[in-house]
């Protein structure tokens, strides 16, 4: 059936987000926007105990693991949660204790066991992080094809080597608490993508580093980190999946591990879309101030520039949020999603970057102006465009879906 | 909950009017495009797949309940084949819906059943205005009380088959507000003028019509002194139109993409180029986008959400750029080729842009 019905445990959880990002958030980010690398722990500790009081991570990292009543609704809930809190503050969001891209990346692709060893840490009395390290300093949108980090097989051990960069909360993963990285590396490099598998390293394993964080246009309250791996020793069940198939070298073990995309995507669209109905909230304020409202309904020969403008962002925000819906509708519904989930990204990575624009430029010195969060925003969203794979590279990914290419056919 | 998928009998429906929009309405496309005519024979094939009908309650001759959802499928999957022929299939959804949203009891009893027990003729409502601002919330064909009823003044123009018409739904203002007359085509001061030459759907037979001093008894007015929701009516025209407009940018994006795969530049297909491949994605995901937002909207009436006039309002912003950008898109994947009229890309380029002028023809 078609229905666009906003389930009710939906909407609690949109309203639970809004007080979050209303008082935890916005208050702060002025402040963490400029303190780059101070973490915000006020945020942290209330997420993290939050999250104990509801009984689960609310992260990618729980989606489907318990079965309740009722059709799943946990990517949905994850994307409305996203989209509220980025809408909050991107950057705090990505400091959210208790499940990112890496626990994404055992969820998809662990084993039960491992889901178990790897995750239930987030239900610990101390909030912690984890990160998926997978861009290297001589490729970004070519992984994970060209991996050069290696991990070497030594009894009951593998051993990585490498050098890992833009690790979205490594620090805080590594370093801050006792998380894990999942890192991308090839067990045979002849092998190109087929030798390319998930790794996980805890905090505190010998031979891993944090070496540096990146200074970034925005996203400042989230930390970007260089890791170096050295000789670094972990278990052979560290491997994401059933180690003794994941250690063969097969099409099948890499594509299994890109299944960690079709949820991130929507995530990161839905992140997308908070700052671009922040931004559009904020433009029509400030109009509304100035006694500037706008009326729907008219023909463009009728309308003001301003409203024009206003009209085509609304076209634009919420198509793209209802295609975002659809592609975590379809995971909950444990149907493929693959190529909305690039789509909703490619879209919400556009939708996000031209409303953030526009409005810095129709507000004139109120939108350059550091006063309001407008310049921020549209800081922000720019990393929206280029993480969780580019603009193009998504376009890429949809292109072959509809023309049914290989990557070897159109590249 | 939410949901992306029609009902099975939602997909029943959209499966029949499918097959009707490929092997009929495409294949005889063109050849109505150069003659300005639907075939009639057609247009008949096209309203016996009932999705009017389906519309309508038992009590006044049909045999369904009204959903927009329903009407926004079928739309959609008809357009795909020829939007000209769509149009002209569903001409007498602008006269039969607006009666059935607010229509009194006595007006749905009388006026519908002619209409959807028949064959299909064409009941049309009069709605668009020739000036470059028409805007159905300010019309300029306006209705006067007279001690009988109403005098109705003004000039109408894409009157579709005016010139055959029965009768017709003439939307004027009265006392400033947006109401619909139910006129016969006989009616004393009523004349039906020279037909449109337009830019695109060449196939649809529209007239100017123009009204002076027309006077109409008071059962006339639709929905007589209560309440008339015109809101509601301009909202499921505009996600009528919205619905064919996402049907016939598929289309487009459907028949650019098997071109890009075969035609070779350089010794392989144009579609393994980046920017040929990359229009084509960013076709699809406009598409995909834009189909949820007519979805939503049609839903939004469904439910009688106070939200659903601008829901609306937006679907069809969203539905007429994303036409226009992609039968573009479609003409320059294939190139000078996409000029020439052997291919049916300039057609819906054609039609893409008379989207937003459209509203007003059909309703859901």
């Amino acid at each position: 059936m078609i229905s666009f019905k906003r389930p009710e445990k939906l909407e609690q959880s949109s309203v639970i987000m809004e007080t979050v990002a209303v008082n935890m958030m916005r208050p702060v980010s002025r402040y963490f926007d400029e303190h780059e690398h101070e973490i915000p722990w006020d945020y942290i500790q209330f997420m993290h105990a939050s999250q104990q009081a509801m009984g689960g991570s609310g992260s990618l990292t729980d989606s489907g693991a318990k079965k309740k009543e009722g059709p799943s609704i946990s990517f949905q809930r994850l994307a409305v949660t996203a989209e509220m809190l980025s809408w909050g503050d991107v950057g705090l969001w990505l400091c959210t204790p208790g499940g990112g891209l890496g626990g994404a990346a055992v969820n998809a692709t662990g084993t039960p066991e491992q889901k178990e060893r790897f995750l239930s840490r987030f239900r610990g009395d101390e909030p912690t992080f984890d990160a998926m390290a997978l861009t290297e300093p001589h490729a970004g949108s070519a992984m994970p094809a060209e991996v050069r980090t290696t991990a070497v097989r030594d009894g009951d051990e593998w051993v990585l080597n490498g050098e890992k960069i833009f690790v979205t909360a490594g620090h805080k993963a590594l370093i801050d608490t006792k998380g894990f990285v999942v890192i991308w590396a090839t067990i045979d490099p002849a092998a190109g993508r087929a030798g390319v598998r998930p790794f996980v390293v805890e905090a505190g394993t010998p031979g891993c580093s944090v070496t540096k964080l990146e200074h970034k246009l925005g996203i400042r309250a989230s930390d970007t980190a260089s890791i170096v791996l050295q000789d670094c020793r972990i278990p052979f069940e560290n491997i994401l999946g059933n180690p003794e198939v994941a250690k063969e070298k097969t099409e099948k073990g890499f594509k299994g591990a890109m299944a960690t995309f079709d949820a991130t995507r929507p995530l990161v669209a839905a992140s997308a879309l908070g700052i671009a109905r922040a931004t559009l909230e904020l433009l029509k304020e400030l109009l509304s101030e100035r006694g500037v409202e706008i009326r729907y309904g008219l023909p463009r020969s009728r309308m003001t520039n301003m409203e024009r403008e206003i009209v085509d962002m609304e076209v634009m925000l919420r198509s793209t949020w209802l295609l975002t819906l659809k592609a975590m509708w379809l995971a909950d519904e444990h149907k493929s999603n693959t190529i909305e989930a690039s789509m909703c990204k490619v879209k919400a990575g556009d939708v996000v970057v031209k409303i953030t624009q526009r409005a810095v430029e129709l507000m004139g010195p109120l939108g350059f102006s550091r006063e309001y969060l407008l310049e921020k925003w549209f800081r922000d969203a720019k990393i929206n465009d280029l993480y969780e794979g580019t603009g193009q590279i998504n376009r890429l990914i949809v292109a072959r879906r509809i023309l049914d290419y290989t990557r070897h056919e159109l590249s | 909950m939410y949901g992306f998928e029609p009902t099975e009998e939602q997909q029943m429906l959209i499966d029949a009017v499918e097959r009707f929009a490929a092997q009929q309405l495409r294949e005889a496309s063109r050849e109505a495009d150069e003659g300005g005519e639907v075939p009639s024979k057609l247009i008949e094939m096209g309203w016996e797949l009932g999705v009017l009908q389906a519309s309508v309650p038992e009590a006044y001759g049909g045999f369904g309940d009204h959903s927009a959802v329903t009407g926004v499928l079928a739309a959609e999957a008809m357009a795909w084949g020829d939007l000209a022929a769509t149009l002209a299939v569903m001409a007498p959804t602008s006269y039969v819906i607006p009666i059935l949203l607010g229509g009194t009891e006595d007006q749905k009893k009388n006026l519908i059943p002619p209409v959807i027990e028949a064959e299909w003729k064409p009941y049309v409502a009069a709605f668009i205005e020739p000036s470059f601002d028409f805007f159905p919330g300010a019309m300029q064909t306006e209705a006067q009380a007279t001690k009988a009823g109403f005098m109705l003044n003004g000039i109408k123009s894409f009157v579709p088959f005016a010139d055959q018409a029965p009768s017709f739904l003439v939307f004027a203002m009265l006392g400033g507000e947006l109401r619909a007359f139910c006129v016969p085509a006989e009616a004393q001061g009523l004349e039906v003028g020279e037909r449109e030459p337009w830019l695109g759907v060449r196939a649809l037979p529209t007239y100017t019509v123009i009204l002076k001093d027309v006077a109409v008894d008071q059962e006339a007015l639709i929905g007589g002194k209560d309440a008339f929701d015109a809101g509601r009516i301009v909202a499921s025209s505009q996600v009528a139109i919205a619905a064919m407009a996402i049907g016939l940018s598929k289309a487009a994006l459907d028949y650019a993409i098997p071109y890009a795969k075969e035609r070779e530049v350089w010794g392989s297909p144009i579609a393994q180029k980046q920017s040929i491949a990359f229009m084509l994605a960013e076709m699809a995901i406009e598409i995909e986008s834009n189909r949820l937002l007519v979805w939503e909207a049609a839903w939004k009436l469904d439910e009688g959400d106070p939200d659903a006039a601008r829901a609306a309002y937006l679907a069809l912003s969203g539905a007429a750029d994303t036409a226009m950008m992609v039968t573009d898109r479609a003409v320059q994947t294939l190139g000078g080729h996409g000029y020439i009229r052997e291919h049916p890309v300039e057609l819906w380029m054609r039609n893409g842009r008379g989207v937003p002028v459209m509203p007003g023809l059909a309703m859901i």
